[in-house]
């Protein structure tokens, strides 16, 4: 048997029972997160949500993928069809590679890589290909002027979106990710460094195209935004990558300011809980309040959005950086 | 000072925290839609929904077809055929309502001196076909032997105000 599990062979089966580990839940917090959503969304609306499939409307999720799966799949004829194809192909991928390096529970990453938070960095960053090659290969207005817009959005945070994780690898001394959760045991970092965490979190939410950052979408004057033009599966793909995406950015937030894995104190009853499902919790509580800013703000203007990201992220997370690194050095707490 | 201020507010972000609560507290109220196929709306007595055709309480139909309906409705959905039955009294042979083309203005109830034609409470006849809204008159007197009951109450409610 050990024999076995050391081959080439036996490798690539772990790693594939790893990933459907990891992806099927990924894949089913994915669905029921669109259920949530509407759930929350409802709720803040003084309205019921989808209560009609299975019990509180717990099968809806799996009516909304059935629906999608039977409807036709049209490609417009001004499309070029290679890139239409694959556009939700990558946005999809992207989301879901990224997974590959969280780390659940302590050892539990699938890669326990040492330039992690790069990785996670540069994946999240490549998302914008997807929505600009979506854009650009609908060969629609819409279309493209929403994959645009995402496209300087995601760009414009993630200048800040840096910074911010700068800041807490000065206070860690390791891009791996496990460390920078092992570094929070005792205290987790969004105290110490808690205008890092809000502005993080307001970047996520900007990074992830979502209220009050969905411009990209803009149903009001874009119709639907860089995914106009598609339906059915390849719709349901930009969908998934996009809650995915959602639940990707929340694990981050976790990792660098909410301690990971670790339970909120160090004692008994807390202990009694494994760990990634502490991670899990603190996943939701976050996912909460991505669903809560959506029902609370209106839609930003384009302006106001740039604004934001380049007048007063990038120059406040600059500064605080800064700000950590002269306390960090003077205080003697660098990490060796 | 009033700079000061503005700034520590912007900052510290005291309106979306605030806006934040607001909904957080909508979260707790009760619902305001009703869970509608299995509780509904009151409905007012004048509410003008799908047509019935009514009959005495010995079982005689009450339309005399005088034609009133049929010329006063607007979108002329209404088509009366008539001639004498064997026993000498005045019926129609063919009373067609085209339900698709029906504007729902309840004229046709206003006009009709014998209370015959009646837009009663029912609103959930959508079918999936367009010739199942082509109502006859079978269709008609049925709906009126169906909702008999409602249809008198409502008439008697409504009685005061006309």
């Amino acid at each position: 048997m050990d024999a076995f599990l050391a081959s080439p062979i036996g490798i690539l089966a772990i790693t594939v029972a790893q990933t459907l580990a990891l992806l099927v839940p990924v894949l089913l917090a994915v669905a029921y997160l669109t259920l949530a959503e509407r759930k929350v969304l409802a709720a803040m609306q003084l309205r019921r949500g989808p209560n009609v499939v299975g019990p509180f409307g717990l099968l809806q999720p799996f009516a909304d993928a059935i629906k999608m799966l039977m409807k036709e799949t049209i490609i417009p004829s001004g499309a070029n069809r290679f890139l239409f194809v694959l556009a939700p192909i990558l946005l999809f991928m992207l989301a879901m590679i990224a997974w590959a390096v969280i780390p659940v529970q302590d050892g539990w990453a699938i890669a326990d890589i040492n330039v992690g938070i790069l990785y996670l960095f540069a994946v999240s960053s490549l998302g914008v290909y997807g929505v600009i090659i979506a854009g650009w290969a609908s060969n629609s207005k819409y279309a493209f002027l929403g994959a645009l817009r995402s496209a300087a959005q995601m760009v414009s945070y993630e200048v800040s979106i840096g910074f911010v994780i700068v800041t807490v690898l000065l206070c860690v001394g390791s891009l791996n990710l496990s460390d920078i959760v092992r570094a929070q045991e005792r205290v987790w970092f969004f105290i110490p460094l808690f205008p890092m965490f809000i502005i993080f979190f307001i970047s996520a939410l900007a990074e992830t195209n979502r209220a009050p950052f969905d411009l990209p979408e803009g149903e009001s004057e874009l119709v639907a935004g860089f995914f106009v033009e598609y339906s059915s599966m390849s719709f349901a793909l930009f969908f998934l990558g996009e809650y995915a995406n959602m639940i990707l950015m929340s694990a981050l937030t976790t990792i660098l300011f909410l301690g990971g894995w670790h339970p909120p104190m160090h004692m008994e009853p807390f202990t009694w809980i494994p760990g990634f499902v502490w991670f899990a919790l603190k996943i939701a509580l976050l996912l909460f309040v991505f669903i809560w800013v959506r029902a609370t703000f209106p839609r930003y203007r384009y302006d106001q959005l740039m604004r934001l990201g380049w007048k007063v992220f990038l120059p406040f997370s600059l500064v605080w950086l800064i700000l950590t690194a002269a306390v960090l050095k003077l205080a003697g707490w660098l990490p060796a | 000072m009033a700079t000061l201020d503005r700034v520590a507010r912007s900052l510290l972000l005291t309106e979306i925290i605030s806006g934040m609560a607001l909904t957080f507290s909508y979260l707790f109220k009760p619902k305001v839609t009703i869970n509608y196929p299995y509780e509904k709306g009151a409905i007012s007595p004048r509410f003008k929904g799908e047509h019935a055709l009514r009959r005495y309480p010995n079982g005689e139909e009450r339309c005399i077809a005088c034609k009133l309906c049929e010329a006063v409705c607007p979108a002329q959905a209404i088509t009366i055929e008539a001639e004498p039955r064997e026993d000498g009294s005045r019926r129609t042979t063919r009373y067609d309502i085209d339900m698709t083309k029906c504007i729902y203005c309840g004229m046709c109830e206003e006009a009709c001196p014998v209370d015959a034609i009646v837009e009663g409470p029912n609103f959930e006849f959508s079918t999936e076909t367009r010739e199942e809204l082509l109502y006859d008159k079978k269709r008609l007197l049925a709906n009126g032997d169906r909702w008999e009951p409602e249809l008198a109450k409502r008439l008697e409610l409504d009685a005061p105000y006309r």
